[in-house]
């Protein structure tokens, strides 16, 4: 589990996130969402460590990354995997150079053992002998998945998805949707994924906060954020005239 | 990875190197030949000066700067671009420290290679002043080689190889910050390039001021 408690966190003289305090069950897709700028990518890295908190606890499992020296963060960063925007995947090195790296610079795996790893993972978000490609090789969707795949080489407790859909076709992003599902079900992962997409929010969101101006604004599921009277959270949900007749239609049916 | 760099860094600086030496070789011992027009001086004044002036000088200053050019601007570009495309920020998550793992076999190879570079350019510097001026039949070989041996003292070498230490280390340190601490996009990934290559120059200048005036007088 991973709670943070009135965090604070400020770039120059501008604060970004103000106050911000939730917890993130185990076993459950929990998504942070909001428009661009609000503090949504600010707040995941910050949990993990990319950037330094102002003030306010980031516990996980009850161990505040906040005051922790080197290696026991050190530590702590060897349960965690992230997916990045970008899926961030080393372009000088192949699929399976990718999935391996951290395997070989943390574990004393054999060579046969990281293969059997690495085509394990590979088989796990389907792409089975894509091992000789590059980054560059790769499709968006592809690259994603290899960022998946070497996210959960080592068998993280928490997963971090930062907009793990931006820049993918409707079909492959509910692809990327129901793997990482699988994946925190199946492992019983904690997973925080930033997202803007509705229909992410729809699929896996077990949990939902809304960010707005640096500040948790609202916190749900996806059924509630379909009939929540938050206005800004009704303004991002129903931005589009497509999506308000649909919330017209949940209003009109629902008794 | 060290081995990987060394091929980045060393092997593929040979062709570049190689051109320079010979040419610059050539022209410094053509341009000597065509100063040399008093009687007093002994023909083979040109072989040794154009062995002081590559030893001293060209080889490890003037193949420096170049390298800070070709390599460095190549670091920059592909630390800033790891930092752009958040490849940085994933070895950070995987608990590695970035900053070790990206620039330590840089240095380690620049300070290995460079020197190795830097002898080989020497050598085709001589071998180019000896081209040009056979076959442009201005000496013959015998005289030319004659030069070459004159008072040359081995604490030149280690003279132009403690520089050519500190410019390598110089250059891949001062290109690997720029990269590192990129923000923003594309555009910033070049002006950073342009950044390494142009401090990092200036440095090698103030620098080989500094070790020669130590180490010569």
């Amino acid at each position: 589990m991973i709670s943070i408690r009135n965090v604070n966190k400020t770039f120059g003289k501008q604060q970004v996130l103000f106050d911000v305090s939730a917890d993130f069950e185990p076993g459950r897709i929990n998504l942070i969402i909001g428009q661009s700028g609000q503090g949504k990518s600010v707040l995941a890295k910050s949990m993990v460590g990319l950037h330094e908190v102002d003030s306010g606890q980031i516990l996980f499992n009850q161990r505040d990354f906040t005051t922790m020296d080197k290696s026991e963060r050190s530590k702590i960063r060897g349960e965690i995997g992230m997916l990045f925007q970008g899926s961030a995947l080393f372009d000088s090195m192949t699929v399976e150079e990718n999935i391996k790296f951290p395997l070989s610079m943390f574990t004393k795996m054999t060579k046969k053992e990281l293969q059997v790893r690495v085509d394990f993972c590979l088989d796990r978000v389907n792409l089975n002998g894509r091992n000789a490609l590059y980054p560059s090789e790769c499709s968006g969707g592809m690259q994603k998945r290899v960022g998946i795949a070497r996210a959960i080489a080592m068998n993280p407790k928490y997963l971090f998805c930062d907009e793990p859909n931006s820049g993918l076709d409707p079909k492959t992003a509910i692809v990327i949707d129901s793997l990482i599902k699988d994946i925190t079900y199946e492992y019983g992962i904690t997973t925080i994924v930033i997202t803007h997409d509705m229909n992410s929010v729809m699929e896996i969101g077990d949990k939902v906060i809304f960010i707005h101006q640096g500040k948790k604004w609202w916190e749900g599921d996806r059924h509630s954020i379909i009939t929540t009277e938050n206005a800004e959270v009704e303004a991002f949900v129903f931005a589009s005239e497509f999506m308000k007749e649909i919330r017209t239609s949940i209003k009109t049916q629902t008794p | 990875m060290f081995m990987d760099e060394v091929q980045f860094i060393g092997i593929n600086s040979i062709p570049i190197v190689a051109l320079m030496s010979t040419f610059m070789g050539a022209v410094i011992s053509l341009q000597t030949a065509s100063n040399m027009d008093s009687p007093l001086l002994p023909a083979y004044t040109v072989g040794y000066i154009t062995q002081s002036s590559i030893i001293l000088e060209f080889s490890p200053t003037i193949i420096s700067l170049i390298l800070a050019g070709k390599v460095g601007s190549n670091i920059a570009s592909e630390i800033g671009t790891m930092r752009i495309t958040e490849q940085i920020d994933a070895l950070e998550i995987m608990g590695i420290n970035s900053i070790n793992h990206l620039m330590l076999p840089k240095i380690l190879a620049s300070i290995i290679y460079f020197p190795i570079l830097i002898i080989f350019s020497m050598f085709l510097g001589m071998f180019g002043g000896f081209l040009a001026l056979v076959i442009s039949d201005l000496q013959t070989t015998e005289t030319y080689i004659l030069g070459l041996r004159s008072w040359f003292d081995p604490y030149n070498i280690f003279y132009a190889l403690t520089k050519t230490v500190a410019f390598g280390f110089i250059i891949v340190s001062i290109s690997s910050f720029y990269g590192y601490y990129v923000q923003g996009g594309s555009l910033d990934v070049g002006k950073a390039s342009t950044k390494a290559v142009v401090i990092s120059s200036v440095v090698i200048l103030i620098a080989n001021f500094v070790i020669t005036k130590l180490m010569l007088l």
